[in-house]
């Protein structure tokens, strides 16, 4: 072998990346698919690829920290009796008791009612703690109907009808055995200790007539007191939005694909659904061509984590948003502090997402006793009540940058796209011009 | 005595204002509800030890999320009767279309006529007895209870199934996924009879068959994944 002759340096293949090639072995020997908790990981389009205009010659700032800049917003106004206010737009998305622990759900419950706004339960039922602690609560409405009961329907504040998530649209959930102790089996009326499988449909109605017959229902169980959501998971935000309204709903959710699960496939995660940013203005041109938007708020999640994603989704049209992961991280999931027990479990802080097993160091998704006593609820509900505060401060900021006295007042136009992508799916123009894919009049 | 309520003339609302307004009494009167004309939700979330009789049929959700209240339906009712029914009676005299019972977790369910598919779908402790037969994928993904069918079952029979346990007198057109004929013990016939007595039903407890849950399906493995 002669050394003299340069050699080619190792290349990785970008197609069998050491990651692929890694399931691939982990596949051949198990036989059976992976199943993780978390949102969609590979790189989408997202709020990043957007930047504010700020004020400058033919914009007016406000000045920051001073002048007013409102953040409430009313939920519900369109049909019910007791629409919910809140302080900020900004919510706590649906979490249950079960892929939680106890002093989890407390502590979301805590720090939500702090900040001024809601949170919302989960799969498996209302807990005493959470309805608590949680001045706002919004009651989720799911096909698996795990503890389903009318006294919960009527302690809400809120029913949220679930149709479906950002993280698998079309798919059911699961809650593995490990997480299955007595409190969760006995609310979900399932033996102890099997790998529990939620359903993906609701039993007792398919499709939008049939949805609209259930919301009339559930008003009627509730004499229309409280205001009716129904969430959907991001495919075809149009016409499921037009859909949702049409059967009556008050408040559409629409979920992208980087909105979390506790645990489902990660095919389902990664390959299933469309980003948080491409639904947001087919959501509100459904709302628009109804002639309903803002009387039908709408509210975004999937992947938001500070205040500029806050006044982003706000300026594509959005009425609220809401947090499931970002108020995870806040409470200490993924913490580098327990970067040893995460290398035990073969993971590092920041890539931790076997959520199903229950084992989480931070004692955040988790039914073992000793690990859920790790996260003191009043603690957690305090960093969630900062962590709310923070993206409230860094939205009015960049709002009053923009010229805006209210969250609200936020408009595409504030806006401009780093990318082709970003600019064609949030319809605004790429950065330094007036064009995007796809403009009306534009010809292409 | 009753108190007559004229649905098409006092609209939905009403009635079940009226009847939520019983919560936490023990009303004497019955409540009898004419001119139902296949009206969705009526008498929806009762939670009073209240009889309830409608005139007519009725049309989707009829009696659910009963609590405590005896509705009987005298005609035939719509989709998802009785659906996540807590407590209480509701008999239909006539047919039921489908997901009769969906969710249910307690009460009892009466149809003296037959039932549509996904009888007892996600069924999580109520009773249900069908004096008829009932449609394909019932008791689908069946949690706890009981379902009674003294006719014949359709296709897919307890597909999923968790604990709830299923009786049918007549024929089974197919069972679903992990659901399995079982030993009828003598309990089993106990409450076979308990049930089907309480549901004015004289057929005998011995010409039922028993089917519930092989337990296969109860961990993720790869042989549960195809």
């Amino acid at each position: 072998m002669n050394n003299d002759i340069p050699r080619t340096v190792p290349i990785q293949s970008a197609t069998f990346s050491n990651a692929v090639n890694a399931e691939i072995r982990r596949a051949a020997a198990t036989g059976i698919y992976d199943i993780r908790g978390g949102g969609a990981k590979r790189r989408v389009p997202h709020f990043d690829d957007l930047l504010f205009l700020g004020a400058s010659v033919s914009r007016y700032p406000l000045e920051g920290y001073r002048e007013t800049c409102g953040t409430n917003v009313t939920l519900g106004t369109r049909f019910a009796e007791n629409p919910i206010e809140l302080d900020i737009p900004i919510t706590i998305a649906g979490m249950s008791f079960g892929a939680l622990s106890g002093p989890a759900k407390e502590a979301l419950g805590r720090g939500a009612t702090l900040a001024g706004t809601s949170t919302t339960t989960g799969d498996g039922g209302m807990t005493p703690e959470e309805r608590g602690h949680s001045a706002k609560l919004v009651y989720q409405y799911l096909p698996s109907r795990y503890g389903m009961n009318p006294d919960d329907l009527r302690r809400a504040d809120a029913i949220e009808i679930v149709v479906g998530q950002g993280a698998k649209p079309g798919g059911g959930g699961m809650l593995l055995g490990q997480k299955i102790d007595d409190r969760v089996a006995e609310m979900r009326t399932l033996p102890k200790g099997i790998d529990q499988r939620s359903a993906c449909r609701h039993p007792d109605w398919t499709g939008p007539d049939d949805l609209e017959i259930k919301i009339l229902e559930l008003r009627e169980i509730t004499s229309g007191r409280v205001p009716i959501y129904v969430k959907i998971g991001a495919t075809r935000p149009y016409f499921d939005v037009a859909l949702a309204v049409k059967a009556g709903a008050d408040v559409v959710v629409i979920d992208g694909m980087q909105g979390g699960t506790a645990a489902t496939q990660d095919v389902f995660i990664e390959h299933v659904g469309i980003p948080t940013l491409a639904c947001i203005r087919p959501a509100v041109k459904a709302l628009q061509d109804l002639g309903l938007h803002r009387e039908v708020q709408l509210v975004v999640s999937g992947g938001i984590r500070n205040g500029a994603d806050v006044a982003k989704a706000m300026a594509l049209g959005a009425d609220a948003v809401s947090i499931g992961t970002a108020a995870m991280v806040a409470l200490g999931d993924n913490d580098p502090r327990y970067e040893a027990e995460y290398n035990a479990l073969g993971t590092t802080a920041g890539a931790y997402d076997d959520w199903h097993e229950g084992r989480d160091p931070a004692g955040i998704t988790t039914q073992d006793p000793k690990l859920a006593a790790r996260l003191d609820p009043v603690e957690g509900g305090r960093r969630l009540r900062n962590y709310l505060n923070v993206m409230t401060l860094e939205a009015q900021t960049i709002a009053r940058a923009c010229g805006h006295n209210h969250l609200h007042n936020l408009e595409p136009e504030d806006l401009c796209a780093l990318t082709m992508e970003a600019a064609a799916m949030a319809q605004v123009p790429l950065a330094g011009t007036d064009w995007w894919p796809g403009k009306p009049g534009t010809g292409y | 005595m009753a108190t007559t309520y004229d649905l098409e003339r006092d609209g939905l609302r009403g009635l079940n204002r009226a009847l939520h307004a019983l919560a936490g009494s023990t009303p004497n009167e019955a409540w009898e509800v004419v001119n139902p004309r296949g009206s969705h939700a009526i008498a929806v979330g009762l939670d009073a030890p209240v009889d309830v009789t409608v005139r007519g049929s009725t049309g989707y959700y009829c009696g659910g999320m009963n609590k405590q209240a005896t509705i009987r339906v005298a005609g035939s009712v719509g989709p998802g009767v009785a659906e996540n029914m807590m407590s209480g009676t509701v008999i239909v005299d006539g047919d039921a279309s489908q997901y009769a019972g969906a969710s249910g977790h307690g009460g009892l369910l009466v149809i003296k006529g037959n039932a549509s598919s996904r009888c007892g779908i996600s069924m999580k402790g109520i009773d249900i007895v069908v004096h008829g037969s009932i449609g394909h994928m019932s008791a689908f993904m069946g949690q706890a209870g009981n379902l009674v069918v003294c006719g014949d079952a359709g296709e897919a029979l307890g597909d999923s199934i968790y604990e709830a346990r299923l009786f049918v007198r007549g024929s089974v057109k197919s069972l679903g996924a992990d659901c399995i004929e079982k030993e009828m013990r003598p309990e089993h016939l106990d409450l076979l009879a308990g049930l089907l007595e309480r549901a004015e039903c004289d057929a005998k407890p011995e010409e039922f068959r028993r089917y519930g849950s092989a337990r296969k399906l109860y961990n993720f493995k790869i042989d549960n994944a195809y």
